[in-house]
C-alpha cells in the first residue's frame, strides 16, 4: 500500500529537464495523484502545447516511481482547465529566482495587452526594475529573454501564461 | 505513451465535426511546419528562436487535435467511419490497427488536407512570414476565443491552452507588421509586396466550410478591426478590395490546394512514408 502523499514527496525529486531547480511539483502540472493498492494513477497538464519536455517529464516520472518500487503507473494527460504559471508554487518561484530566471508575476496576463509595452521584470541578481525585454521567445517556449540595464546582465524571465 | 485523459468519447463525433478537427489540425500544422524552415535562418538569433518558437506552438496544437480525432474515429460508429473514409490515409487502411495521430498528419494525401490556403504559401522573405503570421493569428486568436463556447468540451479545452500561446503569436507578429511597415524604405516597400501577395487569401478565414460547427464569418469584424489598427501604425494602406468578393483565394479547407502545398508534404511527410511506422 502506499498513500497518495508519499507519491507527492517521490514527484518532488522529478525535475523539469529545461529548468533543473524546479520539481514537476513546484511547476504545478501535477494535477491529480490517486492511488489503489500499489496502482498510481497521476493526471499531468501540459505547460505549452508544443513543450517538448513534456515526454520527457513523462518518463522521467515513470523512471523515478520504478525505482521506488511502483511499476503500476498510469499517466493521464488533461489539457482543460488549462495550466496558467499562477499555479506554480511559492517555493518554486524563489528555486526560479536563485537559479537566475526571474519567475512569473503573479496575476500577471499572458501577452494581450498594449504593443510594444514591457512589464517592470525585477532583475533576478540585482532586483532592478531598470530592465528591458529582449525577445518575448527565448531559449524555451516558457521564457522570455530581457537585459537588466543596471548590472548588465542578461536573464530568463518565465513568462506568464 | 499518455492517453488524453479528457477525451469524452460518450458523446461520438458526427463526421462533420471530426472534418472540423482535422481543418484546425491541418491548419496549424502546415503553419508549423512552413515557420520551421526559418530554423537556422531567421534574420537575428532571437527572432530565429521566436519563429521556431511559435512553430513548436503551433505543432503541439495540431498534435492535440490529431489525438483527440484520433481517438474520436476509434470510437465511431460504422457508419460515421464510412462517412469520413474519404479522409483517411491509404497507407494506414493496411496497417491493421487503429487510428493514431501520426497517421493524421503523416500519411494523408494533399486532396485530403483541409488547412486553409494561407498556411501553406512559401515563408517568402521576413516580411512575407511575419504577415501571414500576423494575419492567421488574428484569425485564430477570434477562432480559438470562439470555441471557448463550444459544446465539446474537448475542443473547448484545446482552445483555452491554445489561445494563450496565440495571444504572443499576436502580438509578436502585430509589433513586426509595425515595425517593417514603419521601418525603413526597403522593409516598407517589402510588407507592402508581401500585402499584395497575401490579401486575396484572407477572404478564405471567413467563407465557412460545409463541415465548420461554427459560423466564422463572424470573427470578419474583429479581425478588420485588428488589422485597421496595426496598419494604421504601420503605415500601410488598408488593402483595396477589403470586401470578401475581391479575396478570392479559396478552396483549401475542402481539399483544393496550391502547387505548394504537395511539395511540403513530401519532404514533411518523406520519413514515414520510407520506414512506415517509424517511431522516434
Amino acid at each position: 500500500m502506499v498513500t497518495e502523499n508519499e507519491i507527492w514527496q517521490i514527484l518532488q525529486e522529478v525535475k523539469d529537464p529545461e529548468v533543473p531547480v524546479l520539481s514537476v511539483v513546484d511547476l504545478g502540472i501535477v494535477r491529480h495523484v490517486q492511488t489503489e493498492g500499489d496502482k498510481i494513477l497521476l493526471t499531468i497538464t501540459p505547460t505549452y502545447s508544443g513543450c517538448p519536455a513534456m515526454d520527457v517529464i513523462n518518463m522521467d516520472i515513470r523512471l523515478k516511481l520504478i525505482e521506488k518500487g511502483y511499476r503500476d503507473v498510469t499517466i493521464n494527460q488533461q489539457l482543460a482547465p488549462a495550466w496558467t504559471t499562477d499555479w506554480m508554487s511559492e517555493a518554486g518561484k524563489q528555486k526560479l529566482k536563485a537559479y537566475g530566471i526571474a519567475p512569473p508575476i503573479y496575476g500577471s496576463k499572458s501577452a494581450t495587452g498594449n504593443l510594444f509595452s514591457e512589464e517592470a521584470v525585477p532583475c533576478p541578481r540585482c532586483n532592478s526594475v531598470a530592465t528591458k525585454l529582449i525577445s518575448q521567445f527565448a531559449s524555451t517556449a516558457c521564457k522570455s529573454m530581457y537585459r537588466c540595464l543596471d548590472c548588465k546582465e542578461a536573464f530568463d524571465y518565465f513568462k506568464c501564461h | 505513451m499518455t492517453q488524453p485523459a479528457d477525451t469524452d468519447l460518450s458523446h461520438a463525433l458526427t463526421p462533420e465535426a471530426w472534418a472540423f478537427l482535422l481543418h484546425l489540425a491541418d491548419n496549424a500544422l502546415i503553419l508549423g511546419q512552413r515557420n520551421a524552415e526559418w530554423c537556422g535562418h531567421g534574420p537575428a538569433l532571437e527572432q530565429d528562436i521566436a519563429i521556431t518558437n511559435i512553430s513548436l506552438d503551433l505543432i503541439g496544437q495540431a498534435r492535440n487535435f490529431y489525438q483527440y480525432a484520433a481517438g474520436a474515429y476509434n470510437a465511431m460508429s460504422i457508419l460515421n467511419k464510412t462517412a469520413v473514409d474519404h479522409l483517411l490515409p491509404r497507407l494506414w487502411k493496411g496497417y491493421d490497427r487503429q487510428l493514431e495521430e501520426d497517421d493524421l498528419a503523416f500519411l494523408r494525401e494533399e486532396r485530403q488536407y483541409l488547412n486553409l490556403l494561407i498556411s501553406e504559401l512559401p515563408k517568402g522573405d521576413w516580411a512575407q512570414t511575419v504577415l501571414r503570421q500576423f494575419f492567421f493569428s488574428a484569425f485564430q486568436y477570434q477562432q480559438y476565443n470562439d470555441l471557448l463556447q463550444a459544446e465539446d468540451e474537448q475542443l473547448a479545452g484545446i482552445a483555452a491552452k491554445s489561445l494563450k500561446e496565440v495571444a504572443y503569436h499576436l502580438r509578436w507578429s502585430s509589433e513586426w507588421v509595425i515595425r517593417l511597415g514603419d521601418g525603413t524604405a526597403e522593409s516598407h516597400a517589402r510588407i507592402d509586396n508581401a500585402l499584395k501577395e497575401l490579401w486575396p487569401f484572407t477572404g478564405e478565414f471567413f467563407t465557412p466550410a460545409s463541415y465548420e460547427l461554427r459560423d466564422t464569418s463572424t470573427y470578419s469584424t474583429a479581425w478588420s478591426d485588428r488589422v485597421t489598427a496595426v496598419f494604421e501604425e504601420a503605415t500601410l494602406p488598408t488593402p483595396e478590395g477589403a470586401a470578401l468578393g475581391a479575396r478570392l483565394q479559396k478552396g483549401g479547407k475542402e481539399g483544393i490546394h496550391t502547387e505548394y502545398l504537395g511539395i511540403l508534404l513530401s519532404e514533411m511527410q518523406y520519413l514515414q512514408r520510407t520506414y512506415p511506422n517509424a517511431v522516434w
